[in-house]
């Protein structure tokens, strides 16, 4: 070896990298040997090759680049001499894996090696084989690796026994061929080649049923007798560890045996005697001891029902939870999870010291001691181990909270006995750790708070109280503002006072401090601030007295530099300010929210539900009328269009954003003939007549922010640039109008037709649709509607058809166009005529579709229109 | 439950692959077998001094992971367990001098046996290089590869016995 490294230039090279004192120095001696190796590889000298490639893969194991060398590894594996296969191949693993394109260059000179005279270079072969083969060279290797399974040599053979445990990995159909050549092994003396043996036949049990089949009927009482004899055999001390004859073989073994025993009772009982014999005669003083004992028991856990050895089994594991040792504390808090399956009993008679664990200083321990606790839970101790957890959550590190409380709080969930106990509890984890709780768990909380009527007024002043003095843990303040928003006046007059609490007194302006503190602390994110702001909606009407103190916060946030805020505040205040008359219906409290319907949400397992979350429709995750506000002009979607002829029922239902496909009993109750303003207070769930509906929409709200991970994400949408904000700007435009027209003051603009200045409807690179208007005399509610088509392109548009569709409440009429045929740069012109039944309440909405064939080809281009004047 | 199967360890036999395509069940059982992912040799800084992945993974993927195993088994308590949870494995790891050897490993598996492992690994080292110290590790770390390859293969133990591996090695510098 030193041979080869004897101009020492490696050793030059190594030592003048660790003589650098800084970072930068050691870049630059790597980059100036990388210079010296690529010109070295350019002059393409023989000699310098194994040199070459010793240095790179010491600069590469630095972390620096190296993949230039990467075709040296192939010179110096496919040259002749021995050293030279030995570094190429050392470098062909270290340098590149399996998914690269070069190895593939590789396998013909590996199949040559695995065929060499030489058996240490057929060893060689093996090695790199073993190590990173792709599935690929496994198919194309795996007969000359099964040969030298039978090889006269022990090195070979247990090399190419694991070379075949991965070619089986990689390729699992090809492991029939191995079994015979597997079992052979077996029955080796040579610990090595019998080690190699016994992992082989594992593998292949755990890949193919046959392999499992075969070496349970042809091995077992084979393997059974070799760990026998390993057991009882006499002081070796080439295999001595900790007075245990090769406890790695023993561990093997034992493992192949209980693959063996899985689901099979004769082979279970043959193997019972030897398993408690390791089990009662294994050294537990050491670690070796210990390693066997504990691959034992958990072969004893694993096959057939032989009821004394799992008592062993248990005694052992409870032996080892009491051990001084963190290592096998820790295995037994591993092992008791299996066990609880077959004897909850015992692993319960260990609860003290499990929960002792849980507050272990070693963050492993921890761990596994909480998921061991979680699993412990019944309802019988349930409330006392909750206990004992929200206590330590008090007092746990802060990187151990999150675990903590999230186990918490699944236990609560899980075992929630009555609903009081639940929301104290949640209260406590939101308190102690409430920045660590996950969007669905606060979500949960609040729809099972909304259930509980009778404790609205409990749970809003727990809130209260929690809320100042952890005003940092964001999803409490969260919870807290959205219960002080639906149930801020149960929070000023003690209403629903249960015997256990203490009275308060609240005043109104200190219920207001609480959102008003939410939405200025700086670190709130955008989420609580929007609820935040939402509940100051809502207290504006319940809080009549400081509603201008209230308007006044509001109206700040209109400077907020989060756009989403910024429109919600505008919004607020006019409706705080203009709309007095539907406020206090406009914010009543949120219907209850269905838990059911959360809960499948909640699992994600409705995908249509999906879909409609993608849409930017909902944005605030708090149930107010803000949200489906959004909705409600969310036109964006690119539902199928309706023909021109077709009633207008569709493009209404996705104008209030329905889901058509899940939602065919509420889209059946909101349209069709009612007045348009009963129609609207539907969309806006104010007087209630369809609760189905309002429930839809608020358990969406809450779900959407569920499935996301980032709160802000619903958020974040609606205010970047791409379509979901223009969406979100034209239906606040939307949301005016239609509250305009609300008012009780008619509108301005009186039935004397004044001019209504022209629009551009439509327009993308190829095509512009002008709109211009005019009124028919005598009837207020319709209106002429000239359309003209412009083709913008230099080609000509053929088969030109303009499809329109309308809601409801309006009625369509369209006179055939002046020609389907469009030449470049020209225009057609079509007439409509349209009626408005609702005339000065709604405004004209429009969706159309266009089709012509230019160039022999389909062209479709869709539009929706809602740029209409006013007042048509 | 196909992952509940796969954390208990139940061989792949009891799973009804059958609804699965042939890439998802090769996925699955490359999930269900225990073998070593990767072996590091680090000192207390940082520095890697041998890195050998039986799994593939992209090179900044390596770096990545040789920096996380660093930050997790570095500051730990002597006392501690010398096991650490490492994303969906476990990484078993032990301390000699300034010396960190870490193994990851398949969570089920069997922690104790890998613990030895590892002192087997040192005591071949021990005996070959004579006393042997980071430098030792520093200048012949391509001898160190080589006893590695003898010892452990495709993520599996190739050999018990100290004394054969020895051996081995020098018969091997022999053909130099």
């Amino acid at each position: 070896m030193n041979s080869i490294f004897s101009g020492t230039r490696l050793r030059d090279m190594i030592r003048s990298i660790r003589a650098c004192k800084t970072a930068a120095e050691e870049r630059g001696v790597v980059r100036k040997e990388c210079a010296d190796i690529r010109a070295s590889i350019n002059e393409n000298d023989p000699h310098d090759r194994h040199r070459n490639l010793a240095k790179l893969m010491f600069i590469h194991m630095l972390g620096y680049p190296t993949h230039f060398g990467q075709m040296e590894c192939l010179k110096l594996i496919a040259s002749p001499g021995f050293p030279e296969k030995r570094i190429g191949y050392l470098g062909l693993m270290l340098l590149l894996d399996e998914r690269q394109e070069v190895l593939m260059l590789v396998t013909n000179s590996l199949k040559q090696d695995l065929n060499h005279t030489n058996q240490y270079v057929v060893g060689l072969a093996l090695c790199a084989l073993g190590n990173i083969c792709s599935a690929e060279m496994a198919r194309d290797l795996a007969p000359e690796v099964e040969r030298l399974i039978q090889f006269r040599d022990p090195n070979i053979r247990k090399k190419a026994a694991l070379c075949s445990t991965r070619i089986v990995r990689k390729v699992p159909d090809l492991a029939e061929n191995f079994i015979n050549a597997a079992s052979s092994l077996l029955k080796e003396k040579h610990h090595g080649v019998l080690i190699t043996g016994v992992q082989l036949c594992y593998e292949l049990c755990t890949i193919n049923d046959e392999a499992l089949e075969y070496f349970r009927k042809k091995c077992t009482e084979g393997l059974i007798k070799t760990l026998k004899d390993i057991t009882n055999s006499a002081y070796q001390p080439e295999y001595d560890v900790a007075g245990i004859t090769d406890p790695f073989l023993h561990i093997r073994l034992l493992k192949l045996l209980r693959v063996l025993g899985h689901g099979d009772a004769d082979a279970s009982d043959l193997m019972t005697d030897i398993l408690a014999q390791v089990a009662t005669k294994t050294e537990s003083n050491k670690n070796a001891g210990n390693a066997v004992l504990y691959e034992c028991v958990e072969t004893i856990m694993a096959i057939e029902d032989t009821s004394s050895l799992r008592v062993l089994a248990i005694n052992i594991l409870g032996r080892f939870l009491s051990n001084r040792d963190n290592n096998i504390r820790y295995v037994a808090l591993n092992m008791l999870m299996k066990a609880i399956a077959f004897d909850d009993q015992a692993v319960q008679r260990h609860r003290v010291t499990i929960l002792e664990c849980v507050k272990d200083p070693d963050a492993s321990i921890r761990k596994r001691a909480l998921e061991l606790v979680s699993l412990l839970v019944n309802e019988n101790n349930v409330k006392q181990l909750t206990k004992e957890l929200i206590d330590y959550l008090e007092i746990s590190d802060e990187d151990f909270k999150e675990d903590l409380s999230a186990k918490i709080c699944s236990i609560v969930e899980k075992f929630s006995l009555e609903k009081i106990w639940y929301i104290d509890q949640m209260l406590k984890v939101l308190s102690e750790a409430g920045k660590f709780v996950k969007d669905d768990v606060w979500h949960a909380l609040i729809v099972v708070i909304s259930n509980a009527s009778e404790l609205h007024g409990y749970t809003v002043r727990a809130l209260y109280k929690a809320v100042l003095t952890y005003s940092e843990q964001e999803t409490l303040v969260r919870v807290a503002i959205w219960c002080i928003g639906e149930y801020g006046d149960l929070l000023v007059n003690n209403v629903g006072m249960l015997g256990i609490e203490d009275p308060i007194t609240v005043t109104e302006s200190d219920a207001v401090d609480v959102v008003e503190d939410a939405i200025t602390r700086h670190n709130s994110d955008m989420t609580t601030k929007a609820m935040a702001l939402v509940a100051l909606l809502k207290l504006s009407s319940r809080f009549p007295s400081i509603s201008e103190r209230i308007k006044d916060t509001i109206v700040k946030q209109k400077g907020s530099l989060l756009l989403e805020m910024q429109q919600r505040a505008i919004e607020f205040n006019s409706i705080v300010d203009r709309h007095k008359n539907i406020r206090s219906s406009l914010v009543e409290r949120m219907p209850v929210l269905d838990e059911a319907t959360f809960n499948v949400r909640r699992a994600g397992s409705l995908p249509a539900s999906v879909s409609t979350m993608a849409k930017p429709s909902v944005s605030i995750p708090n149930g107010v009328a803000a949200a489906p506000l959004v909705d409600l002009l969310d036109l964006g979607s690119d539902d199928i269009m309706a023909a021109p002829s077709s009633s207008g029922a569709d493009f209404l239902q996705d104008l209030l954003g329905v889901d058509l496909g899940s939602s065919s009993v509420q889209s059946g109750a909101t349209p069709g003939p009612k007045a348009g303003a009963d129609l609207l207070m539907d969309i806006l769930s104010i007087g209630t007549p369809s609760p189905a509906q309002n429930n839809t929409s608020s358990v969406d709200l809450l779900s959407t922010a569920g499935i996301n991970n980032n709160p802000s994400n619903a958020l974040d949408t609606l205010s970047s640039p791409a379509l979901p904000h223009i969406a979100t700007t034209a239906s606040a435009g939307g949301m005016f109008d239609l509250l305009d027209g609300l008012t009780p003051s008619p509108s301005k603009e009186a039935t004397n037709g004044p001019a209504y200045p022209p629009i551009v409807a439509y327009e993308s690179s190829t095509l512009k649709i002008e709109f211009t208007f005019s009124k028919s005399s005598g009837n207020p509610q319709e209106t002429n509607v000239q359309a003209t088509f412009i083709n913008l392109s230099p080609n000509t548009f053929t088969y030109f058809i303009f499809q329109a569709a309308v809601p409801k409440f309006l009625q369509l009429h369209l006179d055939p166009a002046s020609s389907n045929t469009l030449p470049a740069s020209g225009n057609i012109t079509q007439n409509l005529r349209v009626t408005n039944s609702q005339h000065g309440k709604k405004s004209l909405v429009m969706r159309m579709r266009i089709g012509y064939k230019v160039n022999g080809k389909d062209v479709l281009e869709e539009g929706q229109i809602n740029n209409f004047p006013r007042g048509l | 439950n196909t992952v509940a199967h796969i954390q208990n360890n139940v061989p792949a036999s009891t799973l009804n692959l059958s609804q699965f395509n042939q890439d998802q069940v090769n996925q699955l059982i490359q999930q269900l077998q225990q073998h070593i992912r990767f072996i590091l040799l680090q000192n207390r800084q940082g520095k890697t001094r041998l890195a050998k992945y039986y799994v593939p993974l992209e090179e900044s993927e390596k770096h990545k992971v040789e920096y996380e195993v660093h930050r997790l088994v570095v500051n730990r308590d002597s006392k501690f367990t010398n096991f650490v949870e490492f994303r969906t494995h476990k990484v078993i790891y032990r301390r000699y001098a300034g010396l960190f050897f870490s193994l990851c490993v398949d969570i089920t598996d069997n922690e104790l046996a890998y613990l030895e492992c590892i002192h087997l690994f040192v005591e071949i080292l021990d005996h070959f290089f004579s006393n042997v110290c980071e430098l030792d590790l520093v200048f012949n770390f391509h001898k160190v590869y080589l006893i590695l390859d003898e010892f452990i293969l495709a993520g599996e133990l190739q050999e018990t016995s100290k004394r054969a591996i020895i051996e081995r090695m020098s018969e091997l510098e022999k053909l130099e």
